[in-house]
Protein backbone atom coordinates (compact mmCIF):
# COMPACT_ATOMS: atom_id res chain seq x y z
CA UNK A 1 0.00 0.00 0.00
CA UNK A 2 1.16 3.47 -0.67
CA UNK A 3 2.66 5.36 2.13
CA UNK A 4 0.15 8.11 2.96
CA UNK A 5 -2.39 5.69 1.65
CA UNK A 6 -1.62 3.71 5.03
CA UNK A 7 -0.68 7.07 6.88
CA UNK A 8 -4.51 7.57 6.72
CA UNK A 9 -5.70 3.99 7.31
CA UNK A 10 -3.85 4.09 10.73
CA UNK A 11 -4.81 7.21 11.96
CA UNK A 12 -8.41 6.68 10.91
CA UNK A 13 -8.35 3.08 13.15
CA UNK A 14 -6.90 4.98 16.12
CA UNK A 15 -9.11 8.41 15.95
CA UNK A 16 -11.91 5.95 16.08
CA UNK A 17 -10.63 4.92 19.31
CA UNK A 18 -11.91 7.52 21.37
CA UNK A 19 -15.29 7.07 21.62
CA UNK A 20 -15.31 9.04 24.60
CA UNK A 21 -13.92 12.05 23.65
CA UNK A 22 -16.17 11.55 20.49
CA UNK A 23 -19.34 11.55 22.53
CA UNK A 24 -18.29 14.56 24.62
CA UNK A 25 -17.75 16.56 21.51
CA UNK A 26 -21.05 15.51 19.99
CA UNK A 27 -22.63 17.11 23.38
CA UNK A 28 -20.89 20.25 23.42
CA UNK A 29 -21.33 20.59 19.00
CA UNK A 30 -25.11 20.21 20.02
CA UNK A 31 -25.35 22.58 22.89
CA UNK A 32 -23.34 25.42 20.82
CA UNK A 33 -25.53 24.87 17.98
CA UNK A 34 -28.84 25.36 20.17
CA UNK A 35 -27.51 28.44 21.88
CA UNK A 36 -26.00 30.07 18.09
CA UNK A 37 -29.62 29.37 17.02
CA UNK A 38 -31.45 31.09 19.89
CA UNK A 39 -29.33 34.09 19.38
CA UNK A 40 -30.17 34.31 15.76
CA UNK A 41 -34.28 33.69 17.10
CA UNK A 42 -34.43 36.68 18.61
CA UNK A 43 -32.01 38.91 16.42
CA UNK A 44 -34.45 37.86 13.66
CA UNK A 45 -37.75 38.58 15.86
CA UNK A 46 -36.89 42.32 16.76
CA UNK A 47 -34.88 43.13 14.06
CA UNK A 48 -37.21 44.98 11.08
CA UNK A 49 -35.06 45.23 8.49
CA UNK A 50 -35.06 42.29 5.64
CA UNK A 51 -32.03 39.85 5.95
CA UNK A 52 -29.69 38.65 3.83
CA UNK A 53 -30.51 35.36 4.78
CA UNK A 54 -33.40 33.10 5.78
CA UNK A 55 -33.78 31.93 9.92
CA UNK A 56 -34.42 28.29 7.78
CA UNK A 57 -31.05 28.83 5.91
CA UNK A 58 -29.01 30.57 8.71
CA UNK A 59 -30.18 27.57 11.37
CA UNK A 60 -29.21 24.83 8.85
CA UNK A 61 -25.83 26.72 8.54
CA UNK A 62 -25.42 26.52 12.08
CA UNK A 63 -26.02 22.84 12.47
CA UNK A 64 -23.66 22.64 9.22
CA UNK A 65 -20.83 24.50 11.16
CA UNK A 66 -21.17 22.31 14.14
CA UNK A 67 -21.51 18.77 12.43
CA UNK A 68 -18.78 19.46 10.43
CA UNK A 69 -16.73 21.56 12.79
CA UNK A 70 -13.42 19.33 12.43
CA UNK A 71 -13.38 20.25 8.69
CA UNK A 72 -13.38 23.79 9.67
CA UNK A 73 -12.09 24.30 13.18
CA UNK A 74 -8.44 25.84 12.77
CA UNK A 75 -7.09 25.22 16.01
CA UNK A 76 -7.69 21.19 15.82
CA UNK A 77 -3.90 20.45 15.21
CA UNK A 78 -1.66 17.39 15.70
CA UNK A 79 0.54 17.40 18.47
CA UNK A 80 2.72 14.80 17.31
CA UNK A 81 3.96 16.67 14.06
CA UNK A 82 4.61 20.21 16.32
CA UNK A 83 7.07 17.15 18.61
CA UNK A 84 8.58 15.88 16.24
CA UNK A 85 10.32 19.36 14.71
CA UNK A 86 10.81 20.60 18.43
CA UNK A 87 12.28 17.75 19.62
CA UNK A 88 14.27 16.38 16.64
CA UNK A 89 12.51 13.43 15.84
CA UNK A 90 12.04 14.51 12.93
CA UNK A 91 15.43 12.74 11.85
CA UNK A 92 13.40 9.11 11.64
CA UNK A 93 10.92 10.62 9.21
CA UNK A 94 13.69 12.28 7.04
CA UNK A 95 15.20 9.06 6.57
CA UNK A 96 12.02 7.35 5.06
CA UNK A 97 11.69 6.95 1.45
CA UNK A 98 8.77 9.41 1.01
CA UNK A 99 8.55 13.28 0.84
CA UNK A 100 7.04 14.86 4.45
CA UNK A 101 4.45 17.03 2.58
CA UNK A 102 2.46 14.39 1.28
CA UNK A 103 3.28 12.10 4.45
CA UNK A 104 2.19 14.81 7.02
CA UNK A 105 -1.04 16.19 4.60
CA UNK A 106 -2.43 12.60 4.60
CA UNK A 107 -2.47 12.72 8.85
CA UNK A 108 -4.01 16.01 8.99
CA UNK A 109 -6.49 14.86 6.48
CA UNK A 110 -6.93 11.58 8.52
CA UNK A 111 -7.00 13.42 11.50
CA UNK A 112 -9.78 15.49 10.44
CA UNK A 113 -11.74 12.70 8.69
CA UNK A 114 -11.44 10.74 11.80
CA UNK A 115 -12.92 13.62 14.14
CA UNK A 116 -16.11 14.29 11.93
CA UNK A 117 -16.89 10.58 10.82
CA UNK A 118 -17.79 9.48 14.12
CA UNK A 119 -19.71 13.35 15.30
CA UNK A 120 -21.24 14.02 11.92
CA UNK A 121 -24.04 11.58 11.58
CA UNK A 122 -25.40 11.02 14.81
CA UNK A 123 -25.67 15.23 15.06
CA UNK A 124 -27.53 14.89 11.61
CA UNK A 125 -29.73 12.69 12.91
CA UNK A 126 -30.55 14.43 15.93
CA UNK A 127 -31.00 17.73 14.41
CA UNK A 128 -33.25 16.24 11.45
CA UNK A 129 -36.07 15.85 14.63
CA UNK A 130 -35.65 18.95 16.31
CA UNK A 131 -39.10 20.81 16.53
CA UNK A 132 -39.20 24.01 14.64
CA UNK A 133 -37.60 26.77 14.01
CA UNK A 134 -34.47 24.44 15.75
CA UNK A 135 -35.11 21.75 12.97
CA UNK A 136 -32.11 21.28 10.14
CA UNK A 137 -33.81 21.75 6.77
CA UNK A 138 -33.21 19.32 3.87
CA UNK A 139 -30.87 20.34 1.24
CA UNK A 140 -32.05 22.95 -1.35
CA UNK A 141 -32.08 20.71 -4.05
CA UNK A 142 -30.63 16.95 -5.01
CA UNK A 143 -28.46 18.88 -6.95
CA UNK A 144 -27.33 20.99 -4.21
CA UNK A 145 -26.49 18.36 -1.79
CA UNK A 146 -24.28 16.56 -4.63
CA UNK A 147 -22.84 20.09 -5.30
CA UNK A 148 -22.55 20.47 -1.03
CA UNK A 149 -20.86 17.22 -1.24
CA UNK A 150 -18.39 17.98 -3.59
CA UNK A 151 -17.84 21.57 -2.06
CA UNK A 152 -17.23 20.25 1.67
CA UNK A 153 -14.55 17.67 0.59
CA UNK A 154 -12.73 20.60 -1.30
CA UNK A 155 -13.17 22.95 1.27
CA UNK A 156 -11.87 19.90 3.49
CA UNK A 157 -8.72 19.38 1.35
CA UNK A 158 -8.53 23.17 1.67
CA UNK A 159 -8.14 23.72 5.40
CA UNK A 160 -5.62 21.10 5.74
CA UNK A 161 -3.33 22.82 2.61
CA UNK A 162 -4.02 26.01 5.12
CA UNK A 163 -3.13 24.54 8.33
CA UNK A 164 0.40 23.14 6.90
CA UNK A 165 1.49 26.73 7.21
CA UNK A 166 1.00 26.48 10.63
CA UNK A 167 3.19 23.40 11.02
CA UNK A 168 6.45 24.28 8.87
CA UNK A 169 6.10 27.76 10.50
CA UNK A 170 6.93 25.75 13.84
CA UNK A 171 10.31 25.26 11.81
CA UNK A 172 11.23 28.70 12.38
CA UNK A 173 9.62 29.79 15.81
CA UNK A 174 10.09 26.47 17.51
CA UNK A 175 6.73 27.18 19.32
CA UNK A 176 3.15 26.35 18.00
CA UNK A 177 1.25 28.54 20.00
CA UNK A 178 1.88 32.22 18.04
CA UNK A 179 0.85 30.55 14.58
CA UNK A 180 -1.95 28.30 16.10
CA UNK A 181 -3.99 31.83 17.73
CA UNK A 182 -3.32 33.83 14.21
CA UNK A 183 -4.67 31.21 12.22
CA UNK A 184 -7.50 30.31 14.43
CA UNK A 185 -8.54 33.89 15.03
CA UNK A 186 -8.31 34.98 11.29
CA UNK A 187 -9.09 31.81 9.80
CA UNK A 188 -12.43 30.72 11.52
CA UNK A 189 -13.53 34.49 11.41
CA UNK A 190 -12.58 35.22 7.73
CA UNK A 191 -14.16 31.69 6.72
CA UNK A 192 -17.50 32.69 8.50
CA UNK A 193 -17.45 30.18 10.96
CA UNK A 194 -18.25 32.69 13.65
CA UNK A 195 -20.19 34.75 11.86
CA UNK A 196 -22.02 33.65 7.88
CA UNK A 197 -20.50 36.04 5.46
CA UNK A 198 -23.99 37.61 4.38
CA UNK A 199 -23.72 39.29 7.46
CA UNK A 200 -20.89 41.33 7.11
CA UNK A 201 -20.77 45.13 6.18
CA UNK A 202 -19.78 45.00 2.40
CA UNK A 203 -16.46 46.16 2.67
CA UNK A 204 -15.54 43.24 4.92
CA UNK A 205 -17.14 41.19 2.29
CA UNK A 206 -15.15 42.31 -0.33
CA UNK A 207 -11.74 41.66 1.92
CA UNK A 208 -13.44 38.05 2.96
CA UNK A 209 -13.88 37.38 -1.30
CA UNK A 210 -10.27 37.81 -1.92
CA UNK A 211 -9.17 35.15 0.61
CA UNK A 212 -9.05 31.47 0.47
CA UNK A 213 -10.70 31.15 4.00
CA UNK A 214 -14.25 31.47 3.07
CA UNK A 215 -14.37 28.58 0.52
CA UNK A 216 -13.90 26.08 3.33
CA UNK A 217 -16.83 26.80 5.01
CA UNK A 218 -19.16 29.71 3.93
CA UNK A 219 -19.21 28.43 0.78
CA UNK A 220 -20.51 24.87 1.18
CA UNK A 221 -22.61 25.20 3.69
CA UNK A 222 -24.50 28.07 1.75
CA UNK A 223 -24.16 25.52 -1.77
CA UNK A 224 -26.05 23.27 0.69
CA UNK A 225 -29.01 25.48 1.94
CA UNK A 226 -29.47 26.67 -1.95
CA UNK A 227 -28.22 30.44 -1.40
CA UNK A 228 -25.69 30.01 -3.67
CA UNK A 229 -27.03 28.57 -6.50
CA UNK A 230 -26.03 25.69 -8.87
CA UNK A 231 -24.00 27.67 -11.54
CA UNK A 232 -22.18 29.87 -9.11
CA UNK A 233 -21.49 26.50 -6.62
CA UNK A 234 -19.76 24.69 -9.81
CA UNK A 235 -17.68 28.03 -10.63
CA UNK A 236 -16.77 27.99 -6.53
CA UNK A 237 -15.75 24.67 -6.72
CA UNK A 238 -13.18 25.16 -9.90
CA UNK A 239 -11.95 28.57 -7.56
CA UNK A 240 -11.19 26.06 -4.69
CA UNK A 241 -9.20 23.98 -7.12
CA UNK A 242 -7.15 27.30 -7.73
CA UNK A 243 -6.60 28.25 -3.87
CA UNK A 244 -5.78 24.21 -3.54
CA UNK A 245 -3.55 23.77 -6.46
CA UNK A 246 -1.97 27.10 -5.34
CA UNK A 247 -1.79 26.92 -1.79
CA UNK A 248 -0.22 23.43 -1.72
CA UNK A 249 2.14 24.58 -4.28
CA UNK A 250 3.85 27.50 -2.10
CA UNK A 251 3.12 24.85 1.30
CA UNK A 252 5.44 22.15 -0.75
CA UNK A 253 8.00 25.62 -1.55
CA UNK A 254 8.56 26.30 2.32
CA UNK A 255 8.67 23.02 3.53
CA UNK A 256 11.33 22.42 0.61
CA UNK A 257 12.98 25.71 2.68
CA UNK A 258 12.58 24.50 6.20
CA UNK A 259 14.03 21.18 5.89
CA UNK A 260 17.33 22.75 4.12
CA UNK A 261 17.80 24.71 7.20
CA UNK A 262 16.42 21.82 9.68
CA UNK A 263 18.23 21.13 12.59
CA UNK A 264 17.60 18.64 14.36
CA UNK A 265 16.92 19.73 17.91
CA UNK A 266 18.97 17.46 20.51
CA UNK A 267 21.69 16.26 19.55
CA UNK B 1 35.52 1.63 -6.07
CA UNK B 2 34.40 3.25 -2.66
CA UNK B 3 31.29 3.34 -1.43
CA UNK B 4 30.77 6.50 0.32
CA UNK B 5 32.83 9.43 -0.15
CA UNK B 6 33.11 12.88 1.46
CA UNK B 7 35.20 14.95 0.17
CA UNK B 8 35.26 18.75 2.65
CA UNK B 9 32.09 18.64 4.06
CA UNK B 10 31.51 21.84 6.33
CA UNK B 11 28.46 22.76 7.93
CA UNK B 12 27.92 25.79 10.79
CA UNK B 13 24.93 26.10 13.40
CA UNK B 14 23.63 29.58 14.61
CA UNK B 15 23.32 29.31 18.57
CA UNK B 16 21.38 32.16 20.72
CA UNK B 17 23.29 32.57 23.91
CA UNK B 18 22.12 34.66 26.79
CA UNK B 19 22.96 35.32 30.06
CA UNK B 20 21.58 33.36 33.10
CA UNK B 21 18.53 35.97 34.81
CA UNK B 22 15.50 37.60 34.33
CA UNK B 23 16.88 41.25 33.05
CA UNK B 24 18.99 38.91 30.10
CA UNK B 25 16.21 37.27 29.24
CA UNK B 26 13.83 39.79 28.43
CA UNK B 27 17.01 41.56 26.46
CA UNK B 28 16.67 38.58 25.04
CA UNK B 29 13.54 39.21 23.55
CA UNK B 30 14.40 41.96 21.18
CA UNK B 31 18.41 41.81 20.50
CA UNK B 32 19.48 38.56 20.51
CA UNK B 33 23.13 37.39 20.65
CA UNK B 34 23.87 34.30 17.98
CA UNK B 35 27.44 32.45 17.72
CA UNK B 36 28.12 30.30 14.99
CA UNK B 37 28.88 27.22 15.33
CA UNK B 38 31.24 25.21 13.49
CA UNK B 39 30.12 21.75 13.88
CA UNK B 40 32.44 20.14 10.87
CA UNK B 41 35.27 21.39 9.06
CA UNK B 42 36.67 20.07 5.83
CA UNK B 43 35.92 16.73 6.34
CA UNK B 44 36.90 14.01 3.97
CA UNK B 45 36.79 9.88 4.06
CA UNK B 46 35.88 7.28 1.78
CA UNK B 47 34.31 3.75 3.12
CA UNK B 48 34.62 0.42 0.97
CA UNK B 49 31.89 -1.87 0.67
CA UNK B 50 31.64 -4.28 3.58
CA UNK B 51 34.07 -2.18 5.85
CA UNK B 52 32.84 -1.31 9.49
CA UNK B 53 33.98 2.02 10.40
CA UNK B 54 34.11 3.12 13.98
CA UNK B 55 33.35 7.10 14.21
CA UNK B 56 34.83 8.22 17.35
CA UNK B 57 35.11 11.74 19.12
CA UNK B 58 34.17 13.55 22.44
CA UNK B 59 30.61 14.79 23.17
CA UNK B 60 30.12 17.59 20.51
CA UNK B 61 32.67 16.81 18.14
CA UNK B 62 30.08 16.53 15.53
CA UNK B 63 29.37 12.62 14.63
CA UNK B 64 26.06 12.87 15.17
CA UNK B 65 26.28 16.00 12.21
CA UNK B 66 27.91 13.61 10.43
CA UNK B 67 25.38 10.47 10.13
CA UNK B 68 22.61 12.99 9.63
CA UNK B 69 24.35 14.64 6.57
CA UNK B 70 25.65 11.13 5.43
CA UNK B 71 21.29 9.94 6.08
CA UNK B 72 19.91 13.10 3.66
CA UNK B 73 18.43 14.36 7.14
CA UNK B 74 20.76 17.76 7.72
CA UNK B 75 22.33 19.75 4.38
CA UNK B 76 25.74 20.62 4.85
CA UNK B 77 26.84 23.93 3.89
CA UNK B 78 30.37 23.20 2.32
CA UNK B 79 31.55 19.98 0.46
CA UNK B 80 30.20 16.89 -1.39
CA UNK B 81 29.29 13.44 -0.64
CA UNK B 82 28.56 10.55 -2.81
CA UNK B 83 27.31 7.34 -1.29
CA UNK B 84 26.04 4.58 -3.93
CA UNK B 85 26.10 7.17 -6.81
CA UNK B 86 23.72 9.11 -4.60
CA UNK B 87 23.83 12.74 -2.84
CA UNK B 88 21.76 12.28 0.27
CA UNK B 89 20.17 15.38 0.86
CA UNK B 90 19.53 16.12 -3.12
CA UNK B 91 18.17 12.38 -4.09
CA UNK B 92 16.91 12.10 -0.43
CA UNK B 93 14.09 10.25 -1.50
CA UNK B 94 15.47 7.40 -3.84
CA UNK B 95 18.99 7.34 -1.49
CA UNK B 96 17.14 6.75 1.97
CA UNK B 97 15.87 3.08 0.72
CA UNK B 98 19.18 1.57 0.43
CA UNK B 99 19.87 2.57 4.09
CA UNK B 100 19.74 1.80 7.13
CA UNK B 101 19.87 4.01 10.93
CA UNK B 102 19.50 3.94 14.56
CA UNK B 103 19.80 6.91 16.84
CA UNK B 104 20.08 5.33 19.86
CA UNK B 105 18.56 8.30 21.73
CA UNK B 106 15.42 8.50 19.46
CA UNK B 107 12.89 5.76 18.91
CA UNK B 108 11.55 5.03 15.34
CA UNK B 109 8.88 2.59 17.30
CA UNK B 110 5.31 3.76 17.99
CA UNK B 111 5.39 3.73 21.35
CA UNK B 112 1.68 2.69 22.69
CA UNK B 113 1.61 -0.38 19.79
CA UNK B 114 2.82 -4.00 19.38
CA UNK B 115 6.25 -3.99 18.05
CA UNK B 116 5.09 -5.92 15.14
CA UNK B 117 2.54 -2.79 14.66
CA UNK B 118 5.80 -0.85 13.69
CA UNK B 119 7.03 -3.06 11.86
CA UNK B 120 4.47 -3.64 9.60
CA UNK B 121 3.60 0.45 9.22
CA UNK B 122 7.73 0.08 7.68
CA UNK B 123 7.14 -3.03 5.43
CA UNK B 124 4.25 -0.20 3.93
CA UNK B 125 6.26 2.47 4.03
CA UNK B 126 9.26 0.82 1.92
CA UNK B 127 7.04 -1.24 -0.02
CA UNK B 128 8.61 -4.41 1.31
CA UNK B 129 7.19 -7.70 -0.57
CA UNK B 130 5.69 -9.78 1.44
CA UNK B 131 7.93 -13.18 0.73
CA UNK B 132 11.54 -10.91 1.32
CA UNK B 133 9.69 -8.81 4.38
CA UNK B 134 8.46 -12.48 6.15
CA UNK B 135 11.73 -13.99 5.52
CA UNK B 136 13.65 -10.83 7.01
CA UNK B 137 11.40 -10.49 9.92
CA UNK B 138 12.00 -14.48 10.72
CA UNK B 139 15.35 -13.71 10.80
CA UNK B 140 15.77 -11.35 12.41
CA UNK B 141 13.85 -12.30 15.28
CA UNK B 142 15.98 -15.09 15.22
CA UNK B 143 19.09 -13.46 15.63
CA UNK B 144 17.91 -10.83 18.06
CA UNK B 145 15.93 -13.56 20.19
CA UNK B 146 12.56 -11.45 19.48
CA UNK B 147 10.19 -14.13 19.28
CA UNK B 148 8.79 -13.32 22.61
CA UNK B 149 8.72 -9.09 22.56
CA UNK B 150 7.25 -8.64 18.79
CA UNK B 151 3.19 -8.56 20.81
CA UNK B 152 4.22 -6.16 23.41
CA UNK B 153 3.53 -2.47 23.46
CA UNK B 154 6.93 -0.62 22.72
CA UNK B 155 6.50 1.26 26.39
CA UNK B 156 6.76 -1.88 27.86
CA UNK B 157 10.32 -3.39 26.65
CA UNK B 158 13.14 -2.68 28.36
CA UNK B 159 16.00 -0.44 26.99
CA UNK B 160 17.96 -3.48 25.82
CA UNK B 161 14.86 -4.93 24.19
CA UNK B 162 13.81 -1.91 22.69
CA UNK B 163 17.20 -1.52 21.08
CA UNK B 164 17.10 -4.87 19.29
CA UNK B 165 14.00 -4.07 17.83
CA UNK B 166 15.10 -0.70 16.94
CA UNK B 167 17.94 -2.98 15.07
CA UNK B 168 15.46 -5.03 13.77
CA UNK B 169 13.38 -2.03 12.34
CA UNK B 170 16.23 -0.73 10.25
CA UNK B 171 17.20 -3.72 8.76
CA UNK B 172 13.73 -5.05 7.68
CA UNK B 173 14.02 -3.42 4.10
CA UNK B 174 17.71 -5.03 3.31
CA UNK B 175 19.74 -1.87 3.30
CA UNK B 176 23.08 -1.83 1.62
CA UNK B 177 24.48 0.63 4.55
CA UNK B 178 23.64 0.47 8.31
CA UNK B 179 24.37 3.90 10.15
CA UNK B 180 23.99 3.22 14.13
CA UNK B 181 24.15 6.35 15.86
CA UNK B 182 25.80 5.09 19.22
CA UNK B 183 23.57 1.47 19.84
CA UNK B 184 24.64 0.87 22.89
CA UNK B 185 23.94 3.60 24.84
CA UNK B 186 22.78 2.66 28.40
CA UNK B 187 22.60 -0.62 27.69
CA UNK B 188 24.09 -3.40 29.90
CA UNK B 189 26.97 -5.74 29.21
CA UNK B 190 24.68 -8.50 28.01
CA UNK B 191 22.66 -6.70 25.25
CA UNK B 192 25.51 -4.87 24.36
CA UNK B 193 27.86 -8.04 23.59
CA UNK B 194 24.27 -9.23 21.88
CA UNK B 195 24.45 -6.26 19.94
CA UNK B 196 27.85 -6.25 18.94
CA UNK B 197 27.62 -9.87 17.77
CA UNK B 198 24.63 -9.26 15.46
CA UNK B 199 26.46 -6.05 13.94
CA UNK B 200 29.03 -8.42 13.05
CA UNK B 201 26.93 -11.59 11.60
CA UNK B 202 25.01 -9.04 9.59
CA UNK B 203 28.12 -7.60 8.77
CA UNK B 204 29.71 -11.15 7.37
CA UNK B 205 27.01 -12.54 6.13
CA UNK B 206 24.95 -9.99 4.17
CA UNK B 207 27.78 -7.30 3.49
CA UNK B 208 26.42 -4.74 5.28
CA UNK B 209 28.77 -1.87 5.49
CA UNK B 210 28.02 -0.73 8.78
CA UNK B 211 29.16 3.08 10.20
CA UNK B 212 29.03 3.41 13.94
CA UNK B 213 29.38 6.05 16.59
CA UNK B 214 30.12 5.25 19.97
CA UNK B 215 31.80 6.00 23.55
CA UNK B 216 31.91 2.65 24.25
CA UNK B 217 35.55 1.97 23.11
CA UNK B 218 34.99 -2.07 23.49
CA UNK B 219 32.24 -1.89 20.55
CA UNK B 220 35.41 -0.32 18.58
CA UNK B 221 37.61 -3.12 19.75
CA UNK B 222 35.14 -6.02 19.22
CA UNK B 223 33.85 -4.89 15.94
CA UNK B 224 35.70 -2.03 14.35
CA UNK B 225 38.37 -2.58 11.56
CA UNK B 226 39.17 1.07 11.09
CA UNK B 227 38.38 3.95 13.01
CA UNK B 228 38.05 7.78 12.08
CA UNK B 229 38.42 10.02 14.82
CA UNK B 230 37.27 13.78 15.27
CA UNK B 231 37.61 16.26 17.18
CA UNK B 232 36.18 19.61 17.39
CA UNK B 233 34.96 19.06 13.75
CA UNK B 234 37.85 17.98 12.04
CA UNK B 235 38.56 14.36 11.60
CA UNK B 236 41.91 13.53 13.63
CA UNK B 237 42.71 9.89 12.85
CA UNK B 238 41.70 7.60 9.95
CA UNK B 239 43.35 4.20 10.13
CA UNK B 240 43.16 1.26 11.77
CA UNK B 241 42.97 0.16 15.44
CA UNK B 242 46.46 -1.20 15.10
CA UNK B 243 48.34 1.13 13.67
CA UNK B 244 46.80 3.56 16.62
CA UNK B 245 48.21 0.58 18.86
CA UNK B 246 51.66 0.90 17.11
CA UNK B 247 51.72 4.46 17.32
CA UNK B 248 51.11 5.12 20.92
CA UNK B 249 51.33 1.23 22.18
CA UNK B 250 54.91 1.18 23.11
CA UNK B 251 54.29 2.58 26.24
CA UNK B 252 53.27 -0.36 28.63
CA UNK B 253 53.15 -0.73 32.33
CA UNK B 254 54.78 -3.41 34.90
CA UNK B 255 53.28 -4.30 37.80
CA UNK B 256 55.72 -5.89 40.37
CA UNK B 257 54.69 -7.53 43.22
CA UNK B 258 57.52 -8.45 46.16
CA UNK B 259 57.61 -11.01 48.58
CA UNK B 260 58.50 -8.66 51.09
CA UNK B 261 58.23 -4.84 51.92
CA UNK B 262 59.62 -3.22 48.36
CA UNK B 263 62.39 -0.67 47.79
CA UNK B 264 61.94 1.68 45.03
CA UNK B 265 64.42 1.12 42.35
CA UNK B 266 65.38 3.74 40.65
CA UNK B 267 65.38 3.02 36.96
CA UNK B 268 66.40 5.41 34.31
CA UNK B 269 63.88 5.70 31.48
CA UNK B 270 61.27 4.20 33.58
CA UNK B 271 58.96 5.94 35.35
CA UNK B 272 57.24 5.12 38.99
CA UNK B 273 53.60 5.45 38.93
CA UNK B 274 52.96 4.16 42.30
CA UNK B 275 54.49 2.27 45.19
CA UNK B 276 52.98 0.45 48.02
CA UNK B 277 53.70 -2.12 50.85
CA UNK B 278 54.23 -5.05 48.31
CA UNK B 279 53.77 -3.77 44.96
CA UNK B 280 55.05 -1.27 42.35
CA UNK B 281 54.01 0.00 39.30
CA UNK B 282 56.30 1.61 36.17
CA UNK B 283 55.54 2.27 33.30
CA UNK B 284 58.42 2.72 30.15
CA UNK B 285 58.70 2.48 26.92
CA UNK B 286 59.33 -0.62 25.26
CA UNK B 287 60.95 0.58 22.23
CA UNK B 288 63.95 1.62 24.86
CA UNK B 289 63.96 -0.33 27.12
CA UNK B 290 65.01 -4.06 27.23
CA UNK B 291 62.14 -6.46 29.31
CA UNK B 292 64.57 -8.81 30.67
CA UNK B 293 67.06 -6.27 31.69
CA UNK B 294 63.98 -4.19 33.16
CA UNK B 295 62.98 -7.20 34.88
CA UNK B 296 66.20 -7.75 36.75
CA UNK B 297 66.90 -4.51 37.75
CA UNK B 298 63.31 -5.00 39.60
CA UNK B 299 64.12 -8.26 41.18
CA UNK B 300 66.93 -5.78 42.88
CA UNK B 301 64.67 -4.48 44.96
CA UNK B 302 63.76 -7.75 46.85
CA UNK B 303 62.01 -11.02 45.97
CA UNK B 304 59.61 -10.99 42.78
CA UNK B 305 55.89 -13.21 43.65
CA UNK B 306 54.58 -11.77 40.15
CA UNK B 307 55.25 -9.39 37.45
CA UNK B 308 52.34 -8.66 34.99
CA UNK B 309 53.37 -6.36 32.19
CA UNK B 310 50.01 -4.16 30.31
CA UNK B 311 49.68 -2.68 27.10
CA UNK B 312 47.81 0.58 28.20
CA UNK B 313 43.76 0.37 27.38
CA UNK B 314 42.06 1.94 24.46
CA UNK B 315 40.68 4.36 26.43
CA UNK B 316 44.14 5.70 26.95
CA UNK B 317 45.11 5.95 23.79
CA UNK B 318 42.14 7.80 22.37
CA UNK B 319 42.87 10.21 25.46
CA UNK B 320 46.30 10.61 23.79
CA UNK B 321 44.96 11.45 20.27
CA UNK B 322 42.62 13.97 21.89
CA UNK B 323 45.10 15.47 23.43
CA UNK B 324 47.67 15.87 20.98
CA UNK B 325 45.10 17.54 18.78
CA UNK B 326 44.28 19.69 21.92
CA UNK B 327 40.29 18.59 21.49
Amino acid sequence: MNAPLSILKMRLLRGMQYRASAAAGMVTQFFFGLIIIMVYIAFYEHSGAAQPMTLKEVTAYVWLTQMFYAFVAYWMYDGELFAQITSGNIAYELCRPWRIYPVWYAKLLAMRLSIAALRSLPIMAVVFLLPEPYRFALPASPGAFLLFIAALFSGLLLVAAISMFVYISVFWTMSPVGSLIVATVTGEFFAGVILPVPFMPGWLQEIVYLLPFRWTADFPFRVYTGHIGAQDALAGIGIQMIWLAALVSAGQWLMGRALRRVVVQGG
Amino acid sequence: MSLITLTGIGKSFKVAKRSAGFKEAVKALFAREHTIVEALRDISFTVREGEIVGYIGPNGAGKSTTIKIMCGVLVPDAGACSIMGFTPWKDRVRYVRHIGVVFGQRSQLWWDVPVIDSFELLRDIYAIPPRIYRKNLDLLAEMLDLADILRTPVRQLSLGQRMRCEIAASLLHDPAILFLDEPTIGLDAESKIAVRNFIKSINRERGVTVILTTHDIHDIEALADRILMIGKGTLLYDGSMSDLRGRYGTRKTITVDYKRDARPVDIPGAECLSLSVNRAVYTFDSDRINITDLINRLSAGGELADVEIGSPPVDELILKLYKEHRV
